[in-house]
Parts: structure tokens; sequence; C-alpha cells
């Protein structure tokens, strides 16, 4: 099976604490750490297990700069065969759809039977596996956390629905899937990993190399912006308890006597 | 008048030369010997390279102390003292065996010098040797096979029991002593009766006690006896010989090979692959230990040396508290791997699964604190942490690490430190308000210099908890007047854990950050109150100035009088110094704390057992805290209950995860309020004058 | 006049809490949009549902459908992209079916898309400004949109404020007939639920609920022994049961369990949105977490900042000297 998986570098949420810049209106990346995004990580375990039984090979795909290139390193040293950096400055800015454009132009230069990207990466919108299978006309589930591939037509997923539930699906090949965590245990990738990988070739293809018409994407073509970034006013937070621990919980347990908690 | 005939010119049945026996037992015996032998090298010339040849005169004093004189044994007294009987009694007797081959040839052989008082001599320690082994074979079968001490058990999903194999060969030891001795009383009965000639022998030997009751024996059973009993020593010898290496008991051949080759440094970590620079590591296919041959040679003689006592697991604290880790099956499921794939007949078998699939498992291997409490006890050298570390190495190059452990190791990577906390943050305890108001901590780098670097790692810079000890070690070295600085941002996890949990590159990167920034620093000393930082620093890390743990300062500015301690604030309360193992096991710094605990007048101290070289571990550090062992219970809970059995009310340690290890163990134990636990530099600092 | 439409998820027969937050999202973005509720399904729980919907919304518009009978996102999308006009702005809610729908309808319907909004600030000419989170709610940002092609947005469940039940009598259109060609290529085959544990934390009137603050699997006995002193049931976020430190049936949140508890104190959990959308029904929360940061405290009613592992066994003795 020939699968494709997207990622995306993104700063650290396990390894940062983000403060905003001295203007207010952007995170001081300053002393940020980058990885791939978290959700992506289990994706590429998921190909990569369903290559070692099935057989085929993995690539990983990013839209991003020079220094996207550390993450597809990254997965490629964790068992990923072939990785592909799309970049170009009339990138830059891209909303969900623009990404979801840059990759369906990449992935229509290819014969990918399954593409799986992260449930979510670091803005939380969980946007992009959706919309390019739209653009490709490919079906699609989200959430995903099992994977049960038994023949060449169709496979069977399971989603993570409310309640803790499953919701197990038939989906046909080719279809696009985006990987919730826990799906698997993803493997360990250390230095030396990825120095045995430091040297493989990593095609870097722009928007001419992709066909793709530049006001369609990046800034120009983004039809949802930020604009900044804040910290939320705290307004009607919780009453915060104060005095010597003793004091605190002698009103906390007034309180909790109060609300039927005792 | 008759004598007796020698197994060299008797004529069994009349017609048969019982001397072709005598000729062919030692030929198919050294014969098979010699093969057994060749198959059971082929392993240790297909393992990978170990370099044991350093270091000579401490390999001798080893042999003589570890070996000949067998100082490990009555750490374990009975089993001790029965080993140290039967050994020595195996080595005085090892003259008289082989003179009994040649005897078969020749009868009345004796070694050249043997036939005057020397052989008189001998003769008398000789047959009190057998006498002891044979008792000590005796007690030996009664312990195995009655009283079953529980260290001996083989839990069922190791295998089956050994008693039946460790019985068999006490019986074959005793034979060899029984037969031995009737070959000799017999002759003497025999002589007394034809010539009333009384032989001196030692009294109440066994040769003595036959001899007295052979007294009434008729000449022509003597005689039968005596032919017998060579034949059955013979080959029960030759047997035996043949039979060691099949088993636990290859120790009788490997043992003074594997002592002569035993780890002679402490605290260091064996290189990836010796004879491989680090600068080459790149070049490596493979890291660690994935396969059977990837152990080192001196590891598959371990293998082959154990002798099954169980000492190793006795002490080893995983072990004791359930987690699925037992040392000594680490090296016996390996041996039993080598047997199967290195057969005696057949072709040698390459198995296609890692160790971690085959005989090991995953959570086995991570079980491990290193705490090094199975190396200082095995009475043979048989090593241990650096056979975690290599196949934790292999684990890592395979990306078989718990989830667990892959966050921290992934902040190390980025940020320097297990937490993923920012690097401008290391020295932010410094920066408390109350301590910033009366002290301050130079942080060295362009501007600043000092005579001695603070070395405080990360779980000191981070924890908000164990921030404390970093004050503390502070507010000591300034009034000892130490010139010191801290590297702040610079300073990077010492990777002592890193190191020992098989990450080697990452260990590597750390490693030359620290080294970079510790002599770009230009300090002379430095100064650490974390063990582990102390270990890695001192035994890991090359061309470093001079480390010292906060409490071999502190002793040595009490008695230079830098620093003057009052007496026991608290003299109520009774305390207990819990050795940290990689201050105490791994560097042997056992008195320094304990001379600055009494150097403060009043104190009340108690000492256990398990102290010192024997102390038990905490429950791990560094990476150790992130790791999620099966248990069940801490080992913390157990250290904390044996220092209340000795009544001691505080435990003072010297290692920030001791402290926090022992803080959850008192909680976890129910003991809050009754003990507590607290750092050494807590108990100085609050005793400064 | 800006035409909104609110997609109303629903199971046996009722919809969920968000029918009633869409309002409250529709006049953040323009007071004076006509919101109509789209609602799909087959039989009666649909025309049930729908029923329901007119009773809050002047327009409801309904597509019945064998095919829709269960919620499948790529033929629900098939039926709002052949009934939605264009350039229509399209609610969702960022649940897992919205997560699933909307990406998607989105580009059918070639409009802008905006995702997991907690608050509208108005439209400046074609740009609607709301505000979402990144990070997982370590940031908040502001984001403009697009809508002169029209939108999809989805909001986040339990941002805005409910509006009353209502009894208002809309008119249900249905274009069940106008839905088209509805054949897919995924199929939904079944729901696994999810194994029930030994304890129902949803029948618990107090929880004690537990996040990373725990740090160790050996210190959950420590909250079990304050829930016990409490009369209470311990729970958790989803980090513990990631760590498989306890079973999956004592999770709250969107993927976990969702619990309507008179009393929920939240210990040493930071309070992301995916963890605080399980729990329903406005109860009294307690929080205690070391960071004074930690966005709990934006949802708590109490707040103390202090380490769980300490201030936790303090409360249980204080209660048990009660």
């Amino acid at each position: 099976m020939e699968i494709l998986v997207c990622v995306k570098r993104v700063p650290d949420t396990a390894e940062n604490e983000f403060e905003l810049n001295s203007d207010g209106n952007d995170l001081d990346r300053d002393d940020l750490v980058y990885s791939v995004n978290e959700w992506d990580n289990y994706a590429v375990e998921e190909a990569i297990q369903i290559v070692d039984k099935v057989g085929g090979s993995v690539t990983v795909v990013t839209v991003g700069d020079d220094e996207a290139e550390e993450v597809l390193r990254r997965e490629m040293a964790m068992g990923a065969n072939n990785g592909v950096l799309l970049a170009d400055d009339a990138f830059e800015g891209s909303d969900g759809k623009g990404i979801a454009t840059i990759l369906k132009a990449e992935i229509e230069k290819g014969s990918y039977d399954l593409i799986l990207t992260g449930a979510q990466a670091d803005e939380g919108a969980g946007q992009v596996g959706g919309m390019l299978a739209a653009m490709l006309d490919y079906p699609y589930a989200s959430l995903v956390n099992k994977i049960e591939v038994d023949g060449d037509a169709k496979i069977k997923v399971g989603r993570e629905i409310e309640g803790g539930n499953q919701e197990m699906n038939e989906i046909e090949l080719p279809c696009v899937l985006s990987i919730q965590t826990g799906i698997n245990e993803p493997r360990y990738v250390g230095i030396r990993g990825i120095r045995k990988v430091a040297k493989v070739e990593i095609p870097e293809k722009d928007a001419g190399a992709l066909g793709i018409d530049a006001s369609a994407v990046g800034e120009a073509g983004a039809k949802t912006k930020r604009v900044d970034y804040f910290v939320p006013d705290m307004g009607d937070g919780a009453e915060m308890l104060e005095g010597s621990t003793d004091e605190i919980i002698e009103q906390l347990i007034e309180k909790l006597k109060a609300k039927g908690g005792l | 008048m008759s004598s007796i005939i020698g197994p060299a010119s008797y004529q069994l049945f009349g017609f048969f030369p019982t001397i072709i026996l005598s000729f062919l037992l030692p030929v198919i015996g050294v014969g098979l010997f010699t093969y057994i032998m060749a198959r059971r090298i082929a392993p240790l010339v297909r393992a990978n390279p170990d370099y044991r040849f350093d270091n000579i005169p401490q390999r001798i004093i080893n042999l003589f102390l570890v070996w000949l004189a067998q100082i490990r044994q009555p750490r374990y007294m009975l089993a001790g003292v029965l080993h140290i009987v039967i050994f020595a009694g195996f080595l005085v007797l090892s003259i008289r065996s082989t003179t009994l081959v040649i005897v078969g040839l020749s009868d009345g052989f004796v070694l050249p010098g043997f036939d005057g008082a020397l052989g008189a001599v001998y003769n008398f320690f000789k047959d009190y040797a057998a006498t002891g082994v044979l008792i000590a074979c005796l007690v030996a079968a009664v312990r195995r096979g009655v009283i079953k001490p529980a260290r001996y058990a083989v839990p069922e999903k190791y295998g089956k029991d050994h008693t039946a194999e460790a019985i068999f060969v006490l019986g074959v030891i005793s034979t060899l002593m029984i037969s031995e001795a009737l070959f000799e009383a017999s002759e003497l009965a025999y002589v007394l009766r034809e010539t009333g000639h009384d032989h001196f022998v030692a009294p109440l030997s066994i040769t003595w006690m036959f001899k007295a009751m052979l007294g009434t024996t008729s000449l022509d059973t003597l005689q039968g006896i005596h032919v017998a009993a060579y034949y059955i020593h013979d080959v029960a010898f030759f047997f035996f010989l043949c039979f060691l290496p099949m088993g636990k008991h290859f120790h009788v051949i490997t043992s003074i090979f594997n002592v002569f080759f035993m780890r002679v440094k402490k605290g260091n970590i064996k290189p990836v692959m010796h004879g491989v620079s680090e600068e080459d590591l790149d070049e490596l296919e493979s890291f660690g230990t994935k396969k059977l041959e990837d152990f080192t040679w001196k590891h598959m003689l371990d293998f082959y040396s154990c002798a099954d006592c169980g000492r190793c697991s006795d002490q080893c604290p995983a072990n004791a508290v359930g987690r699925p880790l037992s040392p000594r099956f680490i090296t016996i499921k390996a041996r039993d791997l080598i047997f199967k794939n290195y057969p005696m007949t057949g072709e040698i078998y390459n198995s296609p699964n890692l160790l971690v699939e085959d005989i090991y498992t995953e959570d086995e291997i991570w079980s491990c604190t290193t705490c090094g409490a199975c190396e200082e006890e095995c009475p043979l050298g048989i090593e241990y942490i650096d056979k975690m570390v290599d196949l934790r190495r292999g684990m890592v190059d395979e990306g078989m690490v718990p989830q667990s452990l892959q966050k921290p190791l992934k902040a190390l990577e980025k940020r320097g430190n297990p937490y993923g906390k920012m690097e401008k943050k290391r020295a932010d305890w410094a920066k408390d308000k109350e301590f910033k108001a009366e002290h301050s901590v130079k942080v060295l780098g362009k501007k600043e210099t000092a005579e001695t670097l603070y070395f405080v790692d990360s779980i000191t810079s981070y924890d908000d908890n164990i921030q404390d000890i970093a004050k503390r070690t502070a507010i000591i070295l300034e009034k000892a007047g130490v010139d010191y600085g801290v590297l702040g941002k610079e300073e990077k996890d010492s990777g002592n854990e890193v190191l020992r949990f098989g990450e080697e590159m990452l260990y590597q990167s750390l490693k030359e950050d620290n080294t970079e920034a510790i002599l770009a620093s230009g300090v002379k000393e430095i100064v650490t109150a974390d063990p582990h930082a102390y270990n890695a620093l001192k035994n890991d890390y090359q061309g470093l100035p001079p480390v010292k743990h906060i409490s071999q300062v502190v002793t040595e500015k009490v008695k230079s009088g830098d620093l003057v301690l009052t007496s026991c604030k608290e003299p109520g309360k009774v305390f207990f110094y819990h050795d940290p193992c990689y201050l105490g096991r791994h560097n042997g710094l056992y008195e320094d704390p304990r001379e600055a605990l009494d150097a403060i007048d009043n104190l009340t101290r108690v000492e256990i057992e398990k102290s010192r070289d024997r102390s038990f571990c905490c429950g791990g550090g560094g990476l150790m805290l992130f790791y999620e062992p099966e248990e069940e219970t801490r080992m913390g809970v157990l250290r904390v209950n044996m220092a209340a059995e000795a009544g001691a009310t505080v435990i003072v340690t010297a290692c920030p995860f001791c402290l926090v290890n022992m803080q959850d163990a008192i909680k976890v134990a129910g003991k809050e309020g009754e003990m507590e636990a607290m750092d050494f530099t807590q108990l100085i600092e609050q005793h400064l004058a | 006049m800006t035409q909104i439409f609110a997609y109303i998820p629903h199971k046996n027969g009722a919809a969920e809490d968000v029918a009633l937050e869409y309002p409250e999202a529709a006049k953040k973005i323009d007071a004076g949009a006509s919101v109509t509720a789209v609602v799909t399904g087959s039989g009666a729980d649909l025309d049930k549902v729908a029923g329901d919907m007119a009773k809050i919304y002047s327009e409801v518009i309904k597509v019945d459908n064998a095919a829709l009978a269960y919620p499948n996102a790529e033929v629900v999308r098939k039926a709002l992209t052949a009934i939605l006009p264009a350039n229509a702005i399209v609610l969702v809610a960022h649940d897992t079916f919205g997560m699933d729908l909307a990406p998607g309808l989105s580009v059918k319907l070639d409009s802008a898309y905006a995702a997991d909004a907690i608050d509208f600030e108005g439209v400046d000419g074609d740009a609607l400004k709301l505000v979402r989170q990144e990070l997982g709610g370590a940031v908040s940002t502001h984001v403009t949109t697009d809508i002169s092609a029209g939108a999809v947005i989805t909001i986040r469940p339990g941002a805005f404020a409910p509006v009353d039940g209502g009894s208002a009598s809309g008119t249900i259109t249905d274009k069940s007939g106008d839905a088209g060609d509805l054949a897919a290529k995924r199929t939904f085959i079944e729901v696994v639920e999810a194994e029930v544990g030994d304890v129902d934390i949803t029948k618990s009137d107090v929880l004690v609920s537990i996040g990373r603050g725990i740090e160790d699997e050996d210190n959950i006995e420590i909250a079990q022994e304050l829930a016990d002193a409490m009369g209470a049931v311990v729970s958790c976020s989803r980090p513990i049961v990631d760590a498989k430190w306890l079973e999956k049936s004592r999770q709250v949140g969107t993927s976990g369990q969702t619990v309507k508890p008179k009393v929920y104190m939240a210990m040493g959990i930071s309070g992301s949105f995916q963890h605080m959308g399980g729990v329903k029904g406005n109860p009294f929360i307690v929080a205690v977490n070391k960071n004074p940061k930690a966005p709990i405290f934006q949802v708590a009613d109490v707040g103390i900042v202090e380490d769980i592992l300490d201030f936790m066994p303090e409360l249980q003795e204080a209660i048990e000297d009660l």
C-alpha cells in the first residue's frame, strides 16, 4: 500500500511555556522549540505499521520552510521511506484551504492508496484532512483510532466519538484519514536515527513545480487569517481562596457544605 | 605375606588388566573435556570485543582476594563458610586427584618432592580437606534439599527448579571424597592386617574412620574395595570434569578467569563498542546488545560463571518490590540460550529474534535502577549494569522506548532537561526573593569567574521542592568561604541516566555541551550536591577539573575549621543516613557524609546492616522517575520501613532523587508525622554556627 | 441580510445542547441575521427534533432520508451541499461529528472556513472577526474570515450562552426532495460502546477528578482517599487514561464520559475545553492547581493555588475531623 502522511512542524506544546511578545500580539518565539505535531507522529507510526504488515511504502510530506525539513528527517528516521518538502515563499500565510490545495497538487503527482494526517495540529482546527479529501473527492474519516487493512479496495476504520465510544466504518480506497493520538505507541527516534538519514536527499518542490497558481494559496488566497494573539481577560474567573492551607481548607469546607459536596 | 595390588597391576577376574581402564578413562575424559570446552568457547569467539587487560596489578589483587581468599563469601555466613570449605578442599585435593590419575598407571606413584615430610604433611591436610568437603556437602545438601532457603527458589516464569542439579553435584563431590578415602583406607587397613604396621592417619578424618571400619574386613574384600574405589573415583573425576561445563558448576573452571577479568573501575559504563572511539560511533551499523553475540566475551563468560547462588537477586531492589527483574535470571536465561544455540553437536543456531523478544522482556530491562547492589554482592565478579545499558542501547536503537520515557528524552534533546523547562530559567532558583535578599550566586560566563563550579543539575534546578537543595548548597559554600558560581543556562543535564538508559548519542551531546561550558568557565574544581551528576562528571566525562560531592566539602571544611557546626537542634530525634547508590557503591563515598553528621554534637545516629555497600536503592533517579514500572510496592517504602525498624525518625540522604523518593515513601507508608526525610544540605545548613 | 444556517446534531430523537447555543452565536455574528435550523435524519426521530427546533428557530429545514438515519458525515455533506443556498453561513458544532463534516463542506460550498470559534466580534465589511484558541488553549487568537462567498464555521459547544427551550412556532420546510444522490464511499458499520468500568462516574453527585498534577500512578490512592472521605468517586482527564493509570470509563471529556455532578473537584487538571466539554449541568467547580495561570481557574467557581499532592491529604483529614 502506498501511503502519504502529511506532517507539520509546530511549537512543542509539551516543552514550551507560551508567552506573548512585548507588543502582546504574537508569541514570544525566541525561546520556542519546535517538533513534529504529536498527532502526525501517530499517523506516521500507523503508516509504518501498515506497510510492515502488507508491504508498500510511506512518504512524508510537509508544507513549510527549510526548517521544516527537520521534521521530515525525524519521521524518516522512524521508518518513512521518502520525504517531500513543499516550500515556496508564496505558500506563506496559507489558511487551511491553501495548505490543502498545495498538498492536493503533490498528491495528484503520485499514486497513493491512503493519505493520513494528524487529527489536528497547533492551531487546533483539524481542517486540512477533511478539505483535502473533499478536494480530491476521496472519502474521509476524522479522529481515526483504529485501522484494519484486509483488502485492496476497502479498509475498516474506527473513529473516536463522544462518550469514549468507537464508530466503525468501512471506507473505500483511496481515502484520507485523520489520525487520533493513542491509536498506537510511536517508536522512539533518537539523535542517532536522525543522523542516519541526515544525508538522504529530500526533494523540494515550489509552486511552479507543483503547478499551483500562487495567488490561490498563501496570504493572497487566504480567506481566514489570524489577526493577533492575546491572553484573554480572566474576567469572571474563579474566586481564588487565599491564606494558609488551614484557612483555605476551612473556607472550602464551608462552600462544599453549602453546595452539597459533603 | 602379600601387599595390596594397585590399579596399575590389578587383573580383573584374573585376566583383564585394569591399567587399560586407567589409561582409557583419562584419555576419553580429557578428550571429551577438550571437545566440550572447544564448543563452549565458540560463542566467546563470536562475541563482541572487550578490553580486560588493563590494571593488571589490581586484577591480580582481585584474584587473591575475591577468588583465592573468597572475601565476598562470608557476606552470606553459612553458605559462604560452606563454600570456602569446599573451595579450599578442592584446591588442596587437586594435587591428590592429579596424582591419583597417574597412580592408575604406575602403582605407588608420588609427585616429585612428596615422598618425604612434605608428602606426610600434605596427606594430613588432604584427609581433613576431604573430610571438610564431605561434611560441607552434607550440610549443603540438607540446606538445599530440606531447609530450602528462599533465594534459591525459581519462580515459574523463569523455568524449572534447580535443586536436583545442586543435590546431584553435591552427590558427585561426596562420591569423590568417599572413594578417595576408601582407596587409601583400604590399603592402610590391608597393610595393618598383613604387616601390623599402623600408618599414621589424621585422626577423625574420613580416611581414619574408614580405616577403623575396615579393621576386620577380609583381605580379598579390601583388595576389591581398593580397586573399585579407585575406578569409582576415576570415573567420577572425569565425569565431573566433563559435567562442569554443562551447567552452573562451570564456575569451578571459569571463576578464576572471571574474577581476573572482572570490573576494576567503578561508576563508569562500557563504551558502545570497545575499540570504537566516540567520534566514530556514527559508523557503527547497530548499537547495543540486540542478539546473543552482541554481548562481549566477558559478558558471555559471566553467563558461564554464574553459580546460581541468588545473592544478586536477593540484594536487588527491583526484585524485592516485585518488578519483573531478577538479575540471577538475566544470567541464567542467557546461559540457557547459549546452551541452546550452541549445542554440543550440530549446527550453531542464529536466532532471528531480538533478546528482548526471545528471552527477556522490555520491562525487565527497563526495571533496573543501576544501583549496583547485584555486582557488589556477586562472589564471582559477574556484572550487570553494563549489560543492562547495552540491552537498552539496543532497544533505543530499535525505537523500543516506553512512551513515558520518550517525552523526557525528547525534552532533554531540545531543552537539556527532562522537564522541558526553558534553558534560561535554569538558575531561577537563585532569584527567589527571600534567598536573593541575603545571598547572591554568580553565573559564570564572560564577566564572572570563580575557583569552584557548583554543578546543580536538572532536578535541583527546576523542581520546586528540590530547589531548596540548591539554595542550601549555595549557603554552605558561601559560609565555607568557597569562591563559587554556577553555569546557569549553559548547564545541561549531566546525562548520568541518559547514558544508563541507553540513549548514547543524546548523552554524548549533553556531555559535549557541559564539557565545553565547564572548561570555558575556567574553574579549578567542581562541586555538586547531586550524586548522579557527581558520578557522571567524575566517571563518565573526561578531562574535567576534580569533582567533589558537597559532603566531602563539608567534612573537609569542618576539619579545617572553616565551617563550624552547632550542636544538634533536635537532640530527641534519631537520624539515619541513607547511602545514595551513586555516592556509596559507585564511588565509595561512605564516610564523608557520616563524619559530617557526627560533627554535629549530640546527634543520635543509627546504622543498620543494609548500609554502605549494602544500601537499598530508594527507587532510582533521573529518568527512572519517569518510568512506570509494574511493581507491588515501592523501593522507598521498603527502605523507610528498614529505617523505622532501626528506630530512626529522620532519614538523611545526600541525593535529590533519594529525597523525592523517601518523602513520597513516607506518605505511602503512612508514616507522615512519625518520620521525615531530609537532605544532607538541609541538616548541615540548619546547624551552621 | 445575512442568512445563517445552524446544523442541528441529534441522537435518539433529542437535539444536542449546542442547538440552544447557535442562536447566541448567530446573534454575535450579526444581530440582524435570520437563523435557520437544519436537521437531517430519518423518520420519527427526525420529526421529533424538527418539531423541537421549531420552538426555538423561526425557520427549520428538515431532510428525511433513510441514508441519513445515522449521521455519516459524507452523506450529510452531500445533502447539505444540495439544499443550502449560495453564500450561506453555516454553523456546525465543533464536536467529533462536526470535525468530520465541516472542513469538507466548506470545500464543496466553496466558502470560507473557520474552526472552533469561542466568540464572535461582529462583521466588518466582508470580514467576520472571531475568537479561537491555539496550542491546546495556551493562547487565544483573533481571526478574520471573509464571508462574502459564505462560510462554514464550527463553534465550540458550551462556549455560547444557551437560549431557553422556547415556545415559538417556526415553520418546518421539508427539503428531502432536494437532497439528491446520497450514495457514499464510506459506510457506517456500528458503534462499539466503551467498556463499562467498575464505577459509573456519571451517577455520582461529587467527583474528585484528577489530571496531570497527580504525577504518578501510585498517587491516585491519595485522590481515592479524599473521594472516600467525601463520599465521592474518582474521575480523571485524558492524560491519566492515556497513561493507563485509570480505565477509560473514568475519563471526563468530549472523548470520554459526560458527567453532571453537583460538585466537581478538579485536582491538578489544567482545564482544556475537551475536558470541560464533558462537565455539564453547571456544577460547583473547585479547582486546585499549582499553576496560577491554569485555564481551569477561568471556569471554576473556586480556585486554590496549591500542590494537590499536599492539599488533598490535608483536606481529607479536615473532612474526616468534621
